[in-house]
């Protein structure tokens, strides 16, 4: 049942609507995404940890939520703010409404809020720190009380906080089909947040996969023998995991291949020497076009992160790979004294276009190339 | 890649007249290329037969060629002005099978040209479904379960694979024309054997039915270096089974997940590079079983459609003008996305944050004899698009759209009564145009949504959206008005109720919902299209209107003028209009004015956001017009440009206190209501044939006997000559008056003495207020009593005297003062033994406005435009002389191949979807040319077969030598044949069909036959003739059902086709 709830920021505007889902309150920084489809992927994305997501199409939870979909096992994101929210979902997939994943979850949304206003504030203000609630669990004045009281996600790691406490070994290929590489060449994925879909395409396109620990060093990882290192997406500021850098620069040294993506790029760039800063509002979309330096083909990607390399700071052993078409920000890099690459966007999408999942090819090729040499 | 260096010419084909399933939406991506390409500093040749486009402006091209789009005329062009490339993707499949006969006869290749945008291989891949067929299959790519058949034999053998129902579509047709589901033999056997007729290449796709499942199109560019990507996906709320151009689609698609969507995004992909589109925009229409998500192929257009105008219009992404520049050479990153002012490339995918639903409109009034079912053939005429923050604000405003006299969700039930039970089943399970007014009835009557759900098929996430808007009208309908407090009112305005619904609900005045509204302080906001859900700014000022949140419309403080446009096309009221309210727009421009377009109709040039300074793309009502009024505050408003539409709001604006630029309103009162006109007339002392207006039946027929039969009746104030017929006795008019039409106080019927025989004239007039000019004068060839917009018609007048022309001249300048125009006006004349007679006047813009201004070089409405805001005709220096040893025909392009039940007889209700124009040193060349522009052949010799009224058979003394003359021998039944043999010429004789076979049908349909005079008159000789005239239009024979119009063939065969003169309208209006 919808129940009254706020969305509080930290400039004290409060924002009204319908509120579903769990009734409780949280924090965190209000973003906005602007894809079409896939808020299920959206919301199980463990990058959206603290981050409370701003819809900018006016439905969501049409196609309920199904088994397949999900990018992790629960609800990352902090809150939903969606324009309507739609109570029964109409998808042959469907197995329960958005509504009954919140409850589960834990998670609260809100509808009935003018979403492109609050996505123009947020083009004008950057993101911004909030609180999300339902009435019932907190007061206007203790809502902006706690948007103010929200530290922020500057300097935060939160990968350590989303990483898997155990490792595991992945064995799902892609949906439908669930298509497996028939190759077995053992993988090592760190766990920053890392999104399912990954481990699906790694399965696919590359070998047999382990997940591991974000704090998990380097020792521990080299006696297993890896042939690829894969530094996966997360929340958060990449600056504070000096573990995850310096680990990177080891299996730099080493000459394993790495393939980074998202958080993981950034990472991989902090440990060639490289400096990130915080974007105003991000990029958090499906329709991002970005452009191969070399072959000068555009790909349309997904895109979700509010940190970024600064291109200017990439020592002259990186080259630019591919840069973004919308602001010309740096959106790949690939070592040339080390098998290593990675990416700002998303290419296992998920939601989103897939067109550049063939850099988990290129990893393939590459993974493939050291093994056998 | 830059642009090619190795083209420096281009020829652009287009689409030609309107016809069901081809309309101005190529209109709308044709001048989208001439521009773009013009710009880049390409010398672009453009040939369309169509002279009410935009497109065929001559500033929009270095050559404008108004001529036939055939083959043979396009290659004398081609010999003429040596192309060094063809862009066959911007004129619909009329451009496209154009492009293809051309390769196909080697044209292209002896001219060196080639093609651009689309290659051969491609178009053939595409569009021969057999080829189709193998090309999905080769990348894993399902199509429905079918066969490709050449004969009826082979066509059963398929079917009886397939099973009932099955669909069956004829390749290289357009809008699915000769296409239809059979449930049985007989439906099948009867659309096989017309699909294969229609088929240019007889071959036939006989699909399993997949009716009920979901249908989704998605719109695709792409680049020479395989750069691909998604503008819009679009999901149809009428599934399977109902043609895209009929079924209500919306925009983007709701309810796929992620998953599923990327599966079909790769797919559409996969099939533009397999059927190797290598630049453009094509679109891939898919059906996915709801059941488990299987997805088939249906088919794919490799060109421009109707549905990338309507992707264009909702997303902000101006397709036909990317497709254009992506031909010549550039990629995509290359180009920058103008409504975010180049802040962001054409290479990404729009994101929208809004609800865009398009409805189509029908005609199924204008053809009684057709079946209104919706099928897998188009048949609509028209469509609306409207965009909302959410799917029933966006619902709600395309419904108000649709100048049905909807204001929402409205009941079919009279006085409380629903349809019945069985009759609703019947509706939702055979749908017809209202078929979602049947289910809101059903909802209302208390029908779950699982039984709806199982007749219509329809979605449940549509289903529920409606039933919801349906139960917050009964939940209205229980309250009273101060109970409708500032929350409830915005949350129901913001579900798109309009106020006159909500005033319907609660027994109030709209006005005073209004009033209710601006008290609460109640007011829509306007929203911008921007591509990109606001994630960046944006200067276009591209607008919609929604309730809460920010208003975004920023209005400035320039002076400006608002223009109405003409609201969805339908037949008496299409893109001539549009023309004009363009030229209207253009024109405050030029004269530094801000223009404020505001139009629902995305198949337009109005709608373009870089036609006007400012678009409002809204519905057509009072509250909308007044709500953006109240925003933007122009210094006045046009409404003599769009047609009847905003005509309609002339009272309502003038009562608010709107400035209306032009013509009083009072003028337009005094032009339409009759009695009014009728003093006019008396008081300049003018002729009007004898005419009533009669409030009953009785009233009526006692009038009808003192004026005397012939008589044209019709319901006042209509356009397009709605339900309007010619009767010849009291009878007749009894039928009329029974079946065709409503009479009371409120919805008078009209009654005019029909003057047999008589030459009907149009002329417009265009006035400064001081100086009145006279536009053009049109002889109809048809004769009075067809109705003006089906007549072919000639300027400069073909057999009309000096002297005669100077009396309608007088009388036009004469009436134009009475009335005070300032503008445009149109006067239709009867001339009957050198009597001028006044049939109507019109102080608006006309139908054949755009057609006068090719012709005399000047855009009338343009001119008209600038006398209204002051600027006299001295001071434009307007002149309207034509050029010298010019003739221009007028044929208006009939869609009786959609209809194959109608009878295709000419009458006084118009009929026609679009016109082509034919220029020529003379009339015959003139008028033969217009002929094979509307895709007429004329035989040019063999056997003609005669068979006229009465009336008529005078005009045989002249008529029946002139005829053998040309090559003809007559064939004819008994009456006519004697008074021919009469004459001393010799005729062979032949059956009527009730005089037992062998009869002229069989002649017909054995293709014995060239040419077919048949005038007729009195309902059951026109019912008796009437499968001549079908024979003739499924054998493709030049039929005419005037003699009028047949000695204009005579004429016509006097033009000799291979010295056929080609020119420019540059070189013409030089």
């Amino acid at each position: 049942m919808p129940f009254k709830a706020i969305l509080a920021f930290e400039d004290g505007s409060v924002f009204h609507g319908k509120g579903f889902g769990k009734e409780i309150f949280n924090v965190g920084e209000l973003v906005f995404n602007t894809s079409m489809t896939g808020y299920q992927e959206i919301i199980t994305d463990p990058s959206y940890k603290k981050q409370i997501v701003t819809f900018t199409h006016p439905h969501i939870g049409n196609t309920g939520i199904n088994t397949e979909d999900s990018e992790s096992k629960i609800i990352h994101a902090s809150g939903m703010v969606v324009k309507k929210f739609c109570e029964k979902p109409s998808n042959w997939r469907s197995s329960e409404s958005l509504e009954e994943f919140l409850i589960k979850n834990q998670v609260i949304a809100i509808s009935e809020v003018d979403t492109r206003e609050l996505t123009s504030l947020l083009r004008e203000k950057g993101a911004m720190n909030c609180c999300i609630g339902s009435l019932s669990s907190v007061s206007e004045r203790d809502a902006i009380k706690a948007a103010k009281g929200f530290e922020g996600l500057k300097g935060m790691d939160l990968a350590k906080v989303v990483s898997t406490k155990k490792e595991y070994e992945w064995n799902e290929g892609t949906w439908p089909e669930n298509h497996k590489s028939e190759k077995s060449y053992p993988i090592i994925a760190f766990d920053f947040g890392i999104k399912e879909n990954i481990l699906r395409l790694l399965t696919e396109h590359v070998g047999k996969v382990k997940v591991v620990n974000a704090e998990t060093p380097f020792e521990e990882i080299i006696k297993l023998k890896p042939k690829g290192i894969f530094l996966s997406n997360g929340p958060g500021d990449p600056e504070p995991c000096d573990y995850a850098i310096e680990n990177i620069k080891k299996f730099l040294k080493e000459q394993i291949p790495i393939f980074g993506i998202c958080l993981g790029h950034q990472l991989l760039a902090l440990a060639g020497g490289a400096k990130t800063h915080k974007m105003k509002f991000g990029h958090h979309g499906a329709n991002h076009p970005v452009q191969d330096m070399l072959s000068k083909d555009v790909f349309i990607t997904s895109q979700n992160h509010g940190f970024a390399v600064d291109i200017n700071t990439l020592p002259s052993n990186i080259k630019v790979t591919h840069i973004s078409l919308f602001d010309k920000s740096l959106q790949g890099i690939e070592f040339l004294d080390a098998p290593a690459f990675s990416f700002q966007g998303h290419p296992e999408a998920s939601p989103g276009p897939q067109e550049i999942q063939i850099l988990f090819k290129k990893f393939s090729l590459m993974v493939e190339d050291y093994a056998e040499t | 890649m830059p642009k090619r260096k190795d083209i420096s010419s281009v020829l652009i084909i287009g689409a030609g007249p309107i016809i069901i399933g081809q309309a101005c939406e190529f209109d709308y991506s044709g001048a989208q290329a001439c521009k773009a390409l013009k710009e880049e500093g390409f010398r672009v040749i453009l040939v369309n037969s169509n002279p009410a486009t935009i497109m065929t402006d001559p500033l929009l091209a270095d050559a404008t060629y108004i001529e036939p789009i055939h083959w043979e005329s396009v290659e004398k062009i081609i010999e003429k002005e040596k192309p060094d490339a063809i862009l066959p993707t911007m004129g619909g499949q009329t451009a496209l099978n154009t492009a293809l006969t051309l390769d196909k006869k080697g044209i292209l290749k002896k001219h060196d040209v080639v093609l651009i945008g689309a290659n051969r291989e491609a178009i053939d891949k595409a569009e021969d479904r057999q080829l189709f067929d193998e090309t999905m299959k080769a990348i894993d790519l399902e199509t429905p379960s079918s066969g490709i058949e050449h004969s009826m034999n082979d066509a059963l053998e398929v079917q009886k694979k397939i099973g009932f129902p099955c669909i069956i579509r004829p390749s290289f047709t357009m809008g699915g024309t000769g296409g239809g589901i059979a449930y049985n033999i007989k439906e099948f056997k009867s659309i096989c054997e017309k699909g294969l007729e229609l088929s240019p290449t007889s071959e036939l796709l006989i699909d399993e039915s997949l009716i009920g499942w979901k249908e989704f199109e998605m719109e695709v560019v792409r680049d020479c270096e395989d750069n691909c990507i998604i503008v819009c996906s679009i999901e149809n709320l009428d599934p399977m089974g109902i043609h895209t151009g009929d079924s209500t689609t919306v925009a983007p698609a709701q309810t796929l997940t992620d998953k599923e969507f990327q599966i079909m995004r790769n797919a559409s992909f996969k099939i533009l590079r397999e059927i190797g589109v290598d630049t453009g925009g094509s679109n891939v229409q898919f059906a996915v079983n709801p059941e488990n998500g299987k997805m088939v192929v249906i088919e794919m257009n490799p060109r421009v459609s109707r549905s990338s105008a309507l992707a264009s219009k909702a997303t902000g992404f101006p397709i036909a003008k990317v497709a254009a520049l992506l031909s010549v050479g550039y990629t995509l990153d290359e180009l920058k996305n103008d409504i975010t002012g180049g802040l962001t490339p054409a290479s990404f995918e729009p994101s929208i944050d809004y609800i865009v639903t398009k409805i189509p409109k029908f005609a199924f009034e204008k053809f009684p004899q057709a079946s209104p079912k919706l099928t897998t053939q188009m048949k609509s005429v028209g469509e609306v698009m409207s965009i909302g923050s959410n799917f029933q604000e966006s619902f709600q405003k395309a419904l108000c759209s649709m100048e049905e006299g909807l204001n929402g969700l409205n009941s079919l039930s009279t006085n409380g009564m629903f349809a019945s039970d069985e009759m609703i089943k019947s509706e939702l399970t055979i749908p017809g145009p209202k078929r979602i007014f049947y289910l809101s009835d059903a909802i209302r009557k208390g029908w779950t949504l699982e039984k709806i759900h199982s007749l219509t098929k329809i979605d449940y996430w549509f289903l529920d959206q409606i039933s919801e808007l349906i139960h917050i009208e009964e939940e209205i309908k229980s309250m009273k008005i101060k109970e409708l407090d500032k929350k409830y009112l915005l949350d129901i305005k913001e579900k798109g109720f309009s106020d006159s619904r909500i005033a319907e609900m609660l027994g109030l005045t709209e006005d005073a919902v209004r009033e209710h509204r601006k008290n609460l302080n109640i007011n829509p906001v306007f929203r911008r299209v921007d591509t990109c859900a606001a994630e960046f700014a944006t200067s276009t000022c591209y607008m919609y209107s929604s309730y809460g949140g920010k208003c975004e419309s920023r209005p400035t403080n320039n002076k400006k003028i608002l223009v109405l446009g003409s609201g969805p096309n339908r037949i008496g009221q299409g893109i001539e209009f549009d023309y004009c309210c363009v030229h209207a727009s253009l024109a405050m421009q030029e004269e530094g004015y801000e223009s404020i377009m505001v139009n629902c109709n995305p198949e337009t040039v109005s709608t373009d956001y870089d036609v006007s300074n400012r678009l409002y793309f809204e519905p057509i009502t009072a509250e909308k017009i007044l709500d953006i009024i109240e925003i933007e505050k122009p210094e006045g408003v046009i409404i003599q440009f769009g047609g009847q539409t905003p005509l309609k709001l002339a009272d309502f604006l003038s009562d608010k206190g709107v400035n209306i630029l032009g013509t009083n309103v009072d003028a337009i009162d005094r032009s339409e209501d009759r009695e009014r006109f009728q003093e006019l007339v008396n008081k300049l002392q003018l002729k009007q044939p004898s005419n009533a207006t009669a409030k009953n039946v009785n009233e009526a027929l006692e009038k009808a006997e003192k004026i005397g039969f012939p008589i044209v009746v019709r319901p006042s104030y209509v356009l397009g000559g709605r339900a309007m017929q010619l009767v010849n006795n009291i009878k007749e008019l009894e039928k009329y008056l029974n079946e065709a039409v409503e009479v009371s106080n409120s919805k008078p019927i009209l009654l005019d003495s029909y003057l047999t025989d008589a030459i009907e004239v149009d002329v417009d007039v265009v006035s400064d207020g001081g100086n009145i000019e006279i536009g053009g004068i049109l002889q109809h060839i048809e004769q009075a009593g067809i109705h003006s917009g089906d007549s072919a018609c000639s300027l400069p007048p073909y057999s009309l005297s000096e002297e005669i022309q100077n009396i309608m001249k007088k009388q036009a300048i004469d009436i134009a003062q009475e009335l005070d125009v300032i503008g445009l006006m149109n006067i239709q004349f009867a001339v009957k033994d050198n009597d001028v007679y006044i049939i109507e006047v019109n102080p608006r813009a006309s139908r054949t406005v755009p057609f006068i201004s090719k012709a005399i070089g000047n855009s009338l409405a343009k001119v008209a435009s600038k006398a209204m805001i002051g600027k006299t005709l001295k001071d434009q220096m307007f002149s309207s002389k034509l050029p010298k040893g010019l003739s221009f025909v007028k044929e208006a392009v009939m869609p009786f191949d959609k209809f194959p039940h109608v009878d295709p007889i000419l009458g006084p209700e118009m009929k026609s979807t679009g016109e082509v124009m034919g220029i020529g040193p003379n009339f015959g060349e003139a008028y033969a040319k217009a002929q094979k522009g509307a895709n007429k052949t004329l035989r040019r010799s063999g056997v003609v077969f005669i068979s006229v009224k009465n009336s008529d058979k005078k005009y045989l003394e002249k008529f029946a030598p002139e005829i053998i003359n040309a090559g003809f021998n007559i064939v004819a039944t008994s009456g006519t044949a004697d008074f021919i043999e009469e004459l001393g010429l010799s005729v062979k004789r032949v059956n009527k069909v009730a005089e037992g076979r062998p009869h002229i049908v069989d002649n017909l349909l054995n293709n014995e036959i060239d040419l077919v005079i048949n005038t007729t008159e009195g309902t059951q000789s026109i019912k008796d003739s009437a499968s001549i005239r079908q024979s003739a239009l499924r054998n493709k024979i030049f039929c005419t059902t005037t003699m009028f119009g047949a000695f204009a063939i005579i004429d016509a065969f006097k033009s000799n086709e291979d010295n056929w003169t080609y020119s420019t309208l540059q070189e013409i209006n030089k």
